[in-house]
């Protein structure tokens, strides 16, 4: 009697594809973006951990050697106050992390509430927490953040000027707001929205559990991004005199202030720090992009 | 040939001669735009130690003596015609010019200099006389007739003269005064070579020529516009640019050079030792300042001579001295200095003193604030290098610099730990410089809030001693005394370097910021 039970050879048997690891699959997709995420993750190191990269202390006054050039002794040279360039640049990047962080986090954070219930209650509260936000957009990003740190003034904790945080948080808002709002938008539509509505669900369950998650993308790549414009308005700020004060270690402030009597002798006092801000703002800007690329599914097809 | 050459010469030098003369004659007219680079807490002299409050204020005030800045210190008239001091130097008496008139239209009489000094020595309740120490001595101001001032002096004091012609002490209203005694701080009525016109907050003040002056043919100037630059980048870019013609406070070495590679000889450079310091503040009514032990070793761990040289380069810090400027006749010798705290050379063993004392105090991990104006040229390096100097001995700062206002109304509130303060005087008499250390019970300038009796006496020591000697023994033992408890120091002093304009005229330089304000001399060579 013939055998009747199917066989199937082994070679036709249907294996799942092996998922591949989503660090190399990015950083395959997304080259440059991952050049930029180890540029950052460079930068976190020596923020976090800036005793181990700088060789002075970045408070360290020495008069003999005032504006002294690039040498093995100070690979970035040293500025008016004989300071060591490169160790404040590493210091200083803790001040634009811990800020530019904060700030985008802050900022990013309220917008996609505000952006995601805006959507999702319609009618007149989108209307109104639109119209406001417009008038947020109406002022530039850099005179904004200008008013909120004049007005504010300082309010130092733990060595961080809150103010300064909520001040470049501000005009991260409506940003987010307007980009979280139209990705909320189609979210709203979904089934399972009038389903969650539906099954008598609070406002604020629907909001944070069922809508939040889905807008996660856009929150993330708008997060990165403005980390970015943070750490620039930062650096704009000191250089202005209304972000953080000498002698802390920050890049606008190594700008500004002695910077500006002594550059022609001392190029490297702005060169530096300057270079520094673009790095900085460079990774960040290219990680966001990629981060964009790599989640839109459109770029998938 | 020979004579015809010397003929020549001798035409062509009167011509040159005639020429320069000519060119020194004072122009009338035209508008002076000028910077200052803070801005006026408020609008009253009296109640202030800024020179933003000067500068702005001095064109539309008179005093009753002033300064003759061609022949500094000699002393002139302003309001006062004539004078006589009796004999024992126990009455003053002052003639006043006739016809001077308020910017209102009232015309000055003795009851205003009367009303504006017994303002200035018993201040009404809610009115702020920063000087008024400086006026103890006087008993009595009589006023025998519309011209004439009397004041009468309890006991000779050998510094009553600088004191009358201290630019601080305009000349307000009787009538203004009687109405609202705090109205100067808001209000501009005086008899200076200018009038009021505007105060745009966070961008000028501005004055037109006051025809009344009593000083006749005094203004040159039809108007002036005192622009307020609190960046020294954004005053040195409207110098150099054209905006403004000059700023009379001063600026740093690297400033005068880079405007001097950038204008060339349309700069004129004026330079000076400075009758002005920064000091370190300690605030004695608030823990742990109150013990001696910690300001002690805060100031020995400061090392000024090592500063000096550094500073000097980037800031307009220069010298290292006591409570008198350095090179002035009564300075203490440097060779007595060093042996007070905080002027050691030898900063190694001072240090580690300093850490001992901070280690019997219980506060070897100290950590504080430190309030400091937010001016960059000398506040900003000031700052830096006092934090750097207290790190040494282990001590955590926290550098707070804040806006003028906010920065005078924490000082004189007493909202505050530790401060750079700044001692702004206008001549080298040490009562001047040395008033601010008096028992804060007695002047409310000692922002330290403390109150030394052996400080206050050898202040009257001084005052009243007329041998010089004897005199500057008993200043130097107020000098050990004062940094031996640490109430505050001197930090370093400066050096003034004033650039204006080649098309400026008639502006005369001195060792301090606060004279020569008023304007009335000065006109536009263009």
């Amino acid at each position: 009697m013939a055998n009747l039970s199917p066989t199937v050879p082994a070679s036709a048997q249907f294996v799942l594809p092996k998922r591949p690891n989503p660090i190399l699959h990015f950083v395959r997709a997304q080259p440059m973006g991952a050049v930029s995420f180890i540029i950052i993750i460079i930068m976190m190191f020596a923020g976090l951990f800036p005793q181990f990269v700088a060789p002075y202390n970045p408070l360290d006054i020495d008069f003999a050697s005032i504006l002294a050039a690039p040498s093995w002794d100070h690979w970035f040279g040293t500025d008016a106050y004989g300071r060591d360039i490169f160790s404040r640049i590493i210091y200083g990047s803790r001040t634009a992390l811990v800020i530019g962080f904060a700030s985008s986090a802050l900022g990013s954070s309220i917008g996609a509430v505000l952006g995601i219930a805006s959507a999702y209650f319609g009618g007149r509260i989108d209307n109104w927490i639109q119209r406001f936000m417009d008038i947020l957009l109406a002022f530039p990003i850099i005179v904004l953040a200008l008013v909120v740190v004049a007005a504010l003034r300082k309010t130092v904790i733990y060595g961080v000027d809150v103010n300064l945080i909520i001040a470049i948080a501000i005009p991260i808002v409506p940003r987010v707001a307007r980009v979280v709002r139209a990705a909320a938008l189609s979210v709203n539509v979904m089934p399972y929205i009038d389903a969650a509505r539906a099954a008598g669900y609070s406002d604020a369950r629907i909001i944070f559990r069922h809508m939040a998650p889905n807008v996660t993308a856009p929150f993330l790549i708008m997060f990165t991004a403005f980390i970015a414009q943070a750490i620039l308005l930062e650096a704009s700020l000191s250089f202005l005199g209304l972000g953080v004060t000498e002698p802390i270690a920050a890049w606008g402030l190594m700008l500004s202030g002695n910077a500006a009597d002594f550059y022609r002798e001392a190029p490297w006092m702005v060169i530096f720090p300057g270079v520094a801000i673009s790095l900085a703002v460079f990774a960040f800007n290219l990680f966001g992009d990629s981060l964009r690329d790599y989640l839109d599914p459109r770029f998938k097809t | 040939m020979k004579r015809l050459i010397i003929g020549l010469v001798g035409v062509a030098a009167f011509a040159l001669a005639g020429t320069q003369a000519e060119a020194q004659q004072p122009k009338r007219g035209g508008n002076f735009n000028f910077a200052i680079s803070a801005e006026a807490p408020h609008y009253d002299p009296h109640g202030s130690d800024t020179y933003a409050t000067l500068h702005f204020s001095s064109p539309f005030h008179s005093t009753l003596l002033r300064y003759n800045l061609s022949k500094f210190p000699e002393i002139e008239g302003d309001l006062a015609k004539s004078w006589t001091v009796s004999p024992d130097k126990l009455t003053y008496t002052f003639v006043l010019h006739e016809g001077v008139k308020f910017h209102s239209g009232d015309t000055l009489t003795s009851a205003d200099i009367k009303a504006t000094y017994d303002r200035i020595r018993n201040p009404p309740q809610g009115v702020v006389s920063t000087r008024r120490a400086t006026f103890a001595d006087i008993e009595s101001i009589e006023t025998p007739n519309p011209n004439t001032v009397v004041f009468k002096l309890k006991t000779a004091n050998s510094s009553m003269m600088d004191h009358f012609a201290s630019p601080w002490n305009v000349v307000y209203s009787a009538k203004d005064l009687a109405a609202d005694p705090a109205s100067p701080r808001t209000k501009i009525n005086g008899t200076g070579p200018f009038t009021f016109v505007e105060h745009v907050k966070g961008s000028h003040v501005s004055g037109k020529r006051n025809e009344n002056y009593f000083k006749k043919g005094l203004p040159y100037l039809d108007s002036y516009r005192g622009i307020f630059t609190l960046q020294a980048a954004a005053m040195l870019n409207a110098l150099q640019g054209g905006q403004v013609l000059a700023e009379f406070r001063g600026v740093s070495p690297a400033e005068r050079d880079r405007m001097i590679a950038a204008m060339g000889d349309k700069l004129r450079v004026e330079e000076s030792s400075w009758t002005l310091n920064l000091l370190v503040l300690f605030n004695t009514e608030k823990p742990p300042f109150n013990d001696v032990r910690v300001r002690r070793a805060l100031l020995m761990a400061i090392d000024r001579w090592g500063g000096s040289t550094g500073l000097s380069k980037i800031s307009t810090l220069r010298a290292v001295g006591g409570v008198v400027r350095p090179g002035s006749p009564l300075a203490t010798p440097e060779a007595e200095l060093v042996k007070l705290p905080g002027f050691s050379k030898d900063i190694k063993t001072s240090r580690a003193e300093a850490r001992k004392l901070l280690k019997e105090a219980g506060h070897e991990n100290l950590k504080f604030v430190l309030w400091n104006r937010n001016l960059a040229m000398p506040y900003t390096p000031a700052g830096v290098f006092l934090v750097d100097q207290w790190r040494q001995i282990g001590v955590e700062v926290e550098h707070k610099q804040s806006d003028t206002a906010p920065y005078i109304a924490a000082m004189q509130s007493g909202n505050f730990e530790v401060a750079i303060d700044f001692s702004n005087l206008f001549n080298d008499d040490p009562t001047l410089s040395m008033t601010k250390f008096l028992s804060a019970s007695k002047n409310p300038l000692n922002l330290s809030r403390a109150n030394d009796a052996e400080i206050d006496k050898l202040y009257e020591q001084q005052l009243r001693e007329s041998d010089v000697q004897k005199r500057r023994g008993y200043i130097q033992a107020l000098e050990k005394r004062l940094f031996e408890q640490g109430y505050q120091q001197p930090i370093l002093w400066w050096h003034r370097i004033v650039l204006s304009h080649k098309t400026v005229m008639g502006w005369k330089m001195s060792p301090s910021h606060n004279l020569g304000a008023d304007l009335a001399e000065v006109w536009l060579n263009q």
